[in-house]
């Protein structure tokens, strides 16, 4: 049970872990890496709740090999506000209240990460259809599209 | 202190705020920890072995090959969870629902399981366990369960609550009724009546967060548990009971909790990681994997009910009558009694009976998920309600506040009424502009009325004020969706401080008293009730010390607006003392200022809601479209309305997609088909519209605050909304929840077929 070595980019830090063949890239960050930010709601791709964005692509995590990180940037939930500096997108999550037990939250804050900076002025039906790959079962979902409406037109400004 | 909850009507400053959660950052962060993001050094996983038969006696089970392993360190069966509920029927189900003990009763009934050093291992390890199975018929259908021909799912159970005991064991294990006058002579006076029989289908909860927990046994006989859960509190004793501990050796801190509406109000996993780490002698952290969530825990109870209305021309409903089954999965359970008692809880009515029949089957144990039971009978008397409008030719909001309950009825279920909401509710969607909105082709409008009972129960909570004048805020209630913001909020308020300077965390078992179950909407009315109750306690306090430190009488000091007053013109140039004033000298004064509170929480005031929604049909396809949808329900007093909001759309997402879409399906060999979000498809972003709301405030009269719980009655109206909604848009009368497009469609043809 040979490890395989990788040397990847995490949130623009360089770092090297060791991952059996079968080991996922969700299971690698959680059980290795200690970032425990992207959750397992479902382990088979349906929930989003371990969205993260490798080399600029937003993928669930858990349908990604630790070994096919090698050589790739890899940004996480972890990575996304600098400093004590939230991004938009958290900072309008959190006034919105887009957010209730959280456990969706920071999947839906790559995802839309990733929608806004693919589509920067988007409808609320391009945002519905871009986070659709995300479950929320709290909210039924109206403040997190307000939120996301409401970082975009903070992002276009700024 | 002798506290006193009534209403006050006080003007409030603090309280109808909506500022920033104090656990938000950390959430959007990805810092929070929930139960799987804990980990302790030496920490085992542990796996379960699940039953793939409905029904199948255990013959022989043979761990040794497994046992033998490199890297397994634990191997448990029932054995190795000895029976020690001493006659406690309802705690034994709860052990053998934890392991199967003789039978495995459904596809997903654990029946062993493993510690091992990582996660692969134990996998293998699960594969190397040998079963010998004896398989049983098995039955899974709620009408078919309860036919006298079924397979029997326990011999030893015969239906409770019979004129005459029965002779015979059967899968119906109660019958409970409610109602008063006489339902037969309340039909004679009836010109119209409208009859009819319905079905829903068996549903999950659907948190995104697996339930996860790692246990740690002690050799000196204690443990700690970290887990995910609505009541840690309960779990404590739960576990303890079953593992033969004394509760107080027994350490239970909850974790953040991703979701639980209601299934994270009973123990499956803890106790099994327990004794696995009691046999390790390590930690052991246990995950259940989403298959595992849908298969063994949850769900709710699919459901039968018939439903007959009676009423006269002018529409006053002169009779209601509903038979009600719910399957309980193979455990005896109170789910058709809480239909009973909800499903015509929204009506004046001089004659109105309810019989509940509790049916086993080869299901998952039935667990509570928001408002439990009430929005399938809401759904089928929703449903009726409808149709006898239209018959009489009456508009439905119109026919509802007719038949509304007012303050001094007397509920179907038994007891008078205070001030409710039902009435107001409806006023509101009368003149909401969403029954004047344009419907198009094939759109439909739908509304309907719901209720639930909300609880208050058992509540301790700490109030701390540190030395800088901070306030910390300790309750047993699990934050489910936004409660420490409305909590810190209620402190602020009572102390008449900022909320900025309360900070309100959920403690563990061993840092407060006994707290019950989050559950029955509860954790802002109960919660907020003790924290009135602690800081009133605190302020008691502040005044003494204020005293002090003027060197006046206790007496002659009040306090306003987050200040000591000396009040009395003698002490009229001693200015005031704020909170923090006091609390910086507090080492001088007698040490911390605290206020403490142990109450159980009376009095939750019931809550009602009425919902409209427009849906769009596709004749061809029968695929539905929620176009529109508004919420209405009485909060009594909206202590943080985003979170209120919040708890409105939340509930009527769910409750579209259970009328739409989400269903267990089984095959006929008893096993689960669609153990995954892929194929059980709650609604996603694009599936919903916004969620309009408007929150009515009819003070509940015993909470200081004119709280009540808002987190349950959104899910009551949405089946029943959106089936009048598909029935008017489609012209014919769904019956079947959920109105998934082959069903639409079906209903669609079979009218078409009839009126040619």
């Amino acid at each position: 049970m040979a490890g395989i070595a990788v040397s990847t980019t995490i949130n623009g830090d360089a770092v090297e872990y060791l991952c059996q063949p079968d080991e996922t890239l969700l299971d690698v960050l959680r059980d290795r890496l200690g970032l425990t930010g992207a959750k397992e709601g479902c382990g088979t791709g349906d929930c989003g709740a371990c969205s993260i964005i490798l080399d600029d692509r937003l993928v669930c995590s858990c349908l990604v090999l630790g070994a096919e990180a090698e050589g790739r940037r890899v940004e996480t939930i972890e990575g996304m506000a600098h400093g004590d500096t939230l991004h938009p997108l958290q900072q309008k999550f959190l006034e919105h209240a887009a957010l209730q037990c959280g456990i969706c939250t920071p999947g839906f804050l790559i995802a839309a990460k990733d929608l806004l900076a693919k589509n920067p002025d988007p409808t609320e039906e391009e945002i519905r259809f871009g986070l659709a790959g995300n479950l929320c079962r709290c909210t039924g979902y109206d403040k997190i599209v307000r939120a996301v409406q409401d970082a975009a037109i903070v992002m276009k400004g700024a | 202190m002798n506290f006193d909850p009534r209403f006050s009507g006080r003007k409030f400053a603090s309280v109808g705020t909506r500022p920033i959660r104090p656990d938000g950052i950390d959430k959007v962060t990805g810092r929070a920890r929930y139960g799987a993001d804990f980990n302790m050094a030496g920490q085992l996983v542990g796996r379960v072995l699940r039953s793939p038969h409905a029904h199948a006696r255990i013959v022989k089970i043979d761990t040794s090959k497994a046992e033998k392993l490199a890297g397994v360190k634990a191997v448990i069966t029932a054995a190795d969870l000895p029976d020690l509920t001493d006659g406690d029927a309802a705690m034994y189900d709860v052990l053998d629902n934890c392991m199967a003990r003789t039978k495995a009763l459904y596809d997903g009934h654990a029946v062993a399981a493993v510690a091992a050093i990582d996660a692969r291992t134990a996998r293998q390890a699960l594969k190397l366990i040998e079963i010998e199975y004896e398989l049983l018929p098995h039955v899974t259908d709620v009408d078919e369960a309860a036919k006298h021909t079924a397979p029997l799912i326990n011999d030893a159970i015969f239906t409770e609550g019979l004129e005459e005991k029965p002779v015979k064991p059967s899968n119906v294990t109660k019958r409970s009724q409610f109602g008063h006058g006489d339902v037969h002579q309340g039909f004679g006076q009836a010109d119209f009546i409208v009859e009819r029989s319905f079905k829903t289908e068996q549903t999950h909860q659907g948190y995104i967060e697996p339930h996860a927990c790692v246990a740690n046994f002690s050799s000196d006989g204690t443990a700690d548990l970290w887990v995910c859960t609505q009541g840690h509190f309960v779990y404590r004793q739960h576990c303890a009971q079953l593992l033969g501990m004394e509760a107080s050796k027994l350490r239970v801190t909850s974790s953040e909790i991703g979701g639980g509406f209601g299934g994270k109000t009973h123990v499956w996993a803890e106790p099994v990681a327990l004794a696995l780490s009691r046999k390790a002698g390590r930690p052991v952290k246990l995950v259940m994997t989403r298959d595992e969530v849908f298969r063994a825990s949850g769900p709710t109870s699919a459901t039968s009910i018939d439903v007959k209305i009676g009423a006269r021309k002018d529409g006053t409903i002169t009779a209601a009558e509903a038979t009600l089954r719910y399957s309980c999965g193979p455990y005896a359970g109170s789910w058709a009694e809480i239909g009973a008692m909800t499903a015509f809880a929204c009506y004046k009515l001089d004659n109105v009976k309810t019989v509940g029949y509790e049916v086993l089957v080869n299901r998952p144990k039935t667990a509570a998920y928001r408002a439990p039971s009430a929005p399938m009978a809401a759904f089928a008397v929703e449903s009726a309600v409808d149709e006898l409008a239209k018959k009489i030719g009456m508009d439905p909001v119109d026919f509802r506040i007719r038949n509304a309950a007012q303050e001094g009825t007397r509920s179907s279920y038994g007891p008078v009424y205070g001030p409710i909401g039902i009435g107001p509710t409806l006023e509101a969607v009368k003149s909401h502009p969403h029954m004047k909105a344009p419907l198009g082709k094939n759109q439909g409008r739908g509304m309907a009325c719901g209720f639930w009972f909300n609880f208050g129960g058992q509540t301790c909570t700490d109030l701390n004020i540190g030395m800088d004048g901070s306030v910390s805020l300790a309750v047993g209630t699990v934050d489910v969706g936004g409660s420490r913001a409305s909590l810190s909020l209620v402190a602020a308020e009572e102390l008449g401080i900022d909320y900025a300077q309360v900070k309100a965390i959920v403690a563990d078992t061993s840092s407060l008293g006994y707290n019950d179950m989050t559950d029955g909407s509860r954790g802002t009315f109960s919660s907020s009730m003790a924290t009135i109750s602690a800081a009133r306690n605190a302020i008691l306090i502040l005044r003494e010390r204020a005293a002090q430190m003027w060197d006046i009488a206790v007496d002659d000091v009040v306090w306003e607006k987050g200040h000591a007053i000396a009040k009395g013109e003698k002490h009229g140039n001693l200015g005031k003392l704020s909170l923090k004033e006091i609390a910086v000298e507090s080492g001088k004064t007698g040490g911390p200022i605290a206020g403490h509170s142990e109450l159980v929480a009376d009095g939750a005031g019931v809550s009602f809601a009425t919902h409209i929604c427009d849906i769009e049909v596709d004749p061809e396809t029968g695929a539905t479209r929620v176009i529109r949808y508004t919420v209405v329900q009485d909060a009594g007093k909206a202590v943080h309305p985003t979170y209120v909001e919040g708890q409105y759309q939340g509930g009527a997402a769910q409750g579209i997609g259970w009328a739409l879409n989400e269903e267990y399906i089984y095959g006929k060999d008893g096993r689960l088909q669609n153990a995954g979000f892929l194929d059980y498809r709650i609604p996603v972003c694009s599936d919903l519209p916004m969620i309009d709301t408007q929150i009515l405030e009819i003070p509940n009269p015993n909470h200081p605050y004119g709280v009540r719980g808002v987190g349950e009655t959104s899910i009551v109206p949405p089946l029943a909304a959106i089936a009048n909604a598909v029935s008017n848009a489609a012209g014919v009368r769904m019956t079947h929840i959920p109105m998934s497009p082959p069903r639409i469609l079906a209903a669609i043809e079979a009218e078409r077929e009839w009126s040619k």
